[in-house]
């Protein structure tokens, strides 16, 4: 069976959910080889293995944390060429899609990101994708070279498959551009405590019927309730109530989780953009006309400084 | 010495419109409205401020597609920018990112930069990811999702906020960079912008200007094939209850039926 290249994200060996549901989707396609890179490299190989992987590949120099993308991809390209695989995997983040496209240039390769599927074709992995809103849903494949495809969190199911994962040193010699772009700084994100938002089975958002950023307190109050992370619309997001980290929309976080509450959120296109792939969408809004509404499972037309608090104490007593 | 901005701008089919697919499965851009990619306003504001700060600069902005996309040229130099490339070229339908980055890269190779700017993604193929194509092409620093950025003696620096950090970069002109839609609102284009707009120079070009060949580009050359677009289904319609004293209690108990509490 051929072999298939998984990008690892990870934080300090750490692995991030979206890698081990990529593993998932990679074993659909071939043997999963895992790269990974950076500070704790080697200690991801454990959870890897766990979930499928036959090799870990690693590779730990400063350059990966000081300087910004590139020497990523120069690592990315040397186990390409070790490997020779069916086809290269990596997380939707950011940072993973640059790593993926500049990687796709390198080897005369076509890209696709921000794939919701993933499923084995005559001619390559066949990716499906959510676009125009997620209005749509297309099914593409790469037509030249070596398949490049980013995968969105929350796409599959982390699945136990314990394989070998045996690790191997990964040699990289550092391309003219790696040292590019300095990260003259790092100030890592303050923890919230919450799930991290694209990974969260739950989300809660509150949008412009919120009102203040004092009163997100009880978006919070019932996301933290059902074990959810916290969202917010671009209109509380610009108005200063929420970190622009939450948003969710069309220039935030894309979020697919098993349930979306949004409150206080009309359900502009922008916002729709990022949270209509939902699998259970549920809404508070005053007005009973408001867009969202179209894309429920079930909604509440009310006040949300009544509903949210109710729903909250409710949530909590049936809990226990 | 003249710093010299390239701006690349896309022209996109307006997202509040009814976007589809024409039968070749491309973007159908001949039925719905077109404008300027309302995140590349954030490049076209930056520019234009980074312009402003420096001694003396020169703010090229420039496009690929079809006529029609000089609209999207026409508001970028009424907000303030002084001239325009477009590349426009019968074999370009259907490029995908791949082509399309090699035709601005050789546009922007032609045009003569020290800056170039971007967007953080289109708003309609929203990849996000041709502003780091771009410096892998031109061989710069890639300087990209910058929620602040600044000029000054040679060096770009800017902050980018990642998914579990927010980093200080920094960069030796020539570089790419991209902005995003937290670096600041674009100002509107005033009267006399768009008057003097009209009267701007708009460079066109074609793929024997750049000394591309048809088969490196368009639908045929593309590095991915779409092989099926499919509308999303409306979603089933839903129970909707006002409130009357017992909405949030309703909620629960259509969250606990549904296994989530």
């Amino acid at each position: 069976m051929a072999e298939v290249l998984v990008y690892v994200d990870h934080v300090d060996g750490a692995v991030r959910k979206p890698t081990l549901e990529l593993l998932t989707l990679a074993r659909r396609v071939g043997e999963p080889v895992a790269v990974a890179l950076g500070s704790g490299a080697e200690s991801t190989a454990a959870a890897l293995a766990e979930h499928g992987a036959v090799k870990v590949l690693t590779a730990d120099a400063p350059e990966f944390a000081d300087y910004l993308v590139v020497p990523k991809v120069d690592a990315l390209q040397a186990a390409y060429e070790a490997v020779s695989p069916a086809a290269v995997l990596v997380p939707s983040s950011a940072e993973g899609k640059e790593i993926a496209a500049r990687l796709a240039v390198r080897i005369g390769s076509g890209v696709i990101t921000d794939a919701v599927d993933l499923e084995a074709g005559d001619e390559g992995p066949v990716a499906t994708q959510s676009v125009f809103a997620a209005s749509y849903s297309t099914k593409s494949r790469v037509s030249k070279g070596t398949p490049v495809i980013t995968v969105k969190p929350n796409s599959a199911a982390v699945e136990a498959a314990p394989a070998a994962g045996t690790v191997e040193a990964l040699s990289v010699s550092f391309s003219a551009q790696a040292t590019g772009t300095k990260v003259v700084s790092r100030t890592p994100r303050e923890s919230t405590g919450r799930p991290e938002l694209t990974e969260a089975a739950i989300v809660v958002s509150g949008g412009r019927g919120v009102n203040g950023a004092e009163n997100f307190a009880i978006i919070e109050a019932l996301a933290d309730s059902l074990g959810a992370a916290v969202g917010a619309s671009r209109a509380a997001v610009d108005a200063g109530w929420y970190p622009h980290a939450s948003q969710v929309g069309q220039t935030g976080k894309s979020v697919s989780p098993q349930l979306y509450i949004a409150s206080g959120i009309s359900g502009a296109i922008q916002h729709r953009a990022g949270m209509q792939t939902s699998k259970t969408i549920v809404a508070i809004n005053k007005d009973a006309e408001a867009p969202i509404f179209d894309l429920v499972d079930y909604g509440v037309v009310g006040d949300l400084f009544e509903v949210v608090p109710q729903l909250t104490e409710e949530v909590k007593s049936r809990k226990g | 010495m003249s710093l010299r901005i390239v701006v690349c701008v896309k022209y996109v089919p307006d997202a509040t419109g009814d976007r589809h697919f024409a039968d070749d499965l491309t973007v159908d851009r001949d039925d719905v409205d077109g404008l300027l990619s309302e995140l590349d306003e954030y490049a076209v504001e930056q520019a234009l401020q980074i312009a402003e700060e420096a001694d003396d600069a020169e703010i090229t902005v420039l496009t690929v597609g079809p006529e029609d996309a000089k609209d999207a040229l026409r508001k970028a130099l009424s907000m303030g920018a002084d001239k325009a490339v477009h590349v426009e070229d019968d074999d370009l339908h259907g490029t995908d990112v791949m082509g399309t980055s090699l035709v601005l890269a050789k546009a922007i190779e032609k045009t003569g930069y020290d800056l170039v700017l971007c967007g953080m993604a289109s708003t309609d193929g929203v990849m996000g990811v041709l502003p780091a194509i771009l410096a892998e092409r031109l061989g710069v620093p890639q300087v990209t999702l910058l929620s602040e950025v600044s000029v000054e003696d040679g060096t770009v620096t800017g902050r980018r906020d990642g998914d579990t950090a927010s980093e200080r970069l920094e960069a030796s002109l020539p570089a790419v960079v991209s902005v995003t839609d937290q670096s600041g609102e674009a100002r509107y284009p005033s009267f006399k912008g768009i008057m003097a707009a009209k009267k701007k120079p708009v460079e066109s070009l074609d793929l024997e200007d750049l000394e591309l060949d048809a088969d490196e580009v368009g639908l045929a050359g593309a590095w991915t094939k779409v092989d099926s677009a499919t509308e999303r289904p409306a979603r089933t319609a839903g129970t909707v209850v006002k409130d009357e004293g017992e909405g949030g209690k309703q909620l629960a108990e259509f969250l606990a039926g549904q296994k989530f509490i």
